[in-house]
């Protein structure tokens, strides 16, 4: 029989404390789903990222807004979602925190280190309205033991 | 753990010795807020021992840097000590190794201040 996919669908209120929320919530998934302890922290990270992304510029901290996160866990994957209802935006559109220019900004660091730390990343604007982070950590192979 | 900070002073040479993560929140204004006082107080030279920190976020991240540049714009001088190994891989990938003065011993950051 196919293994199936596992999904969690979760509403944060957009408050300061849906960062910490959200970076436990997934780092227990990932555990639970057999990821490594530096895999557990990226994805930790990963997520924190995509949620102060999604509190700070998509609903610009206004608290009457929500964050839309879903956790898919697929036999070889997690894959993780955070809505925001903010207007969306175009990955093309941020600044290159690694160009000079800009390394003494004092933002603008969120989205690469989510790059740096997936596997997978990736924007979109949600019909909607919002920009939605989807992000992928590929589970390890497992490896097959020698039977003789 | 919320970021907490005490303070030393060697000579001329303010060391503030960090535990707990710099992140969104309490953790960055806590560190925003030390910086500042130590400039209000008179310090242009200034250590930031990360020993205790294991943690820090792209807030955390930016206010270090506007630590930086705060205490740069006062004509003094800033240095990070002991990083953790995963706080010195966030400042390699974001290049941001390449802006501060990064030390490894107390004695050669005290020494390394003009």
């Amino acid at each position: 029989m196919a293994a199936k996919t596992q999904r969690i669908e979760i509403t944060l209120e957009t408050l300061l404390e849906s960062v910490d929320l959200a970076e436990v919530i997934v780092m227990r998934i990932a555990e639970a789903a057999g990821f490594s302890e530096e895999d557990i922290h990226k994805m930790g990270m990963a997520v924190r990222e995509g949620v102060i992304n999604a509190y700070n510029y998509g609903n610009q901290q206004i608290r009457d807004k929500k964050i839309f996160m879903t956790v898919e866990l697929e036999p070889d994957k997690m894959i993780v979602r955070v809505l925001d209802q903010g207007k969306g935006f175009e990955l093309t559109e941020v600044p290159d925190p690694l160009a000079e220019e800009n390394l003494l900004r004092t933002s603008g660091r969120g989205l690469f280190l989510m790059r740096a730390f997936m596997d997978e990343f990736n924007v979109h604007t949600a019909p909607g309205g919002g920009a939605e982070l989807v992000m992928v950590k590929k589970l390890p192979e497992p490896v097959s033991g020698n039977g003789s | 753990m919320a970021l907490q900070g005490t303070c030393r002073e060697i000579n001329d040479v303010a060391i503030i010795d960090f535990s707990g993560k710099i992140t969104l929140g309490e953790g960055s204004s806590t560190l925003r807020r030390t910086i500042k006082e130590l400039i209000d107080k008179g310090h242009r030279k200034i250590v930031l021992n990360l020993y205790d920190v294991d943690y820090i976020d792209s807030s955390g991240i930016g206010e270090l840097v506007s630590g930086y540049t705060t205490v740069r714009n006062a004509e003094g001088e800033l240095k990070l000590l002991h990083l953790t190994k995963r706080v010195h891989d966030l400042l390699q990938i974001t290049r941001l190794f390449t802006v501060f003065d990064v030390q490894s011993d107390e004695e050669t950051a005290l020494r390394s201040f003009r």
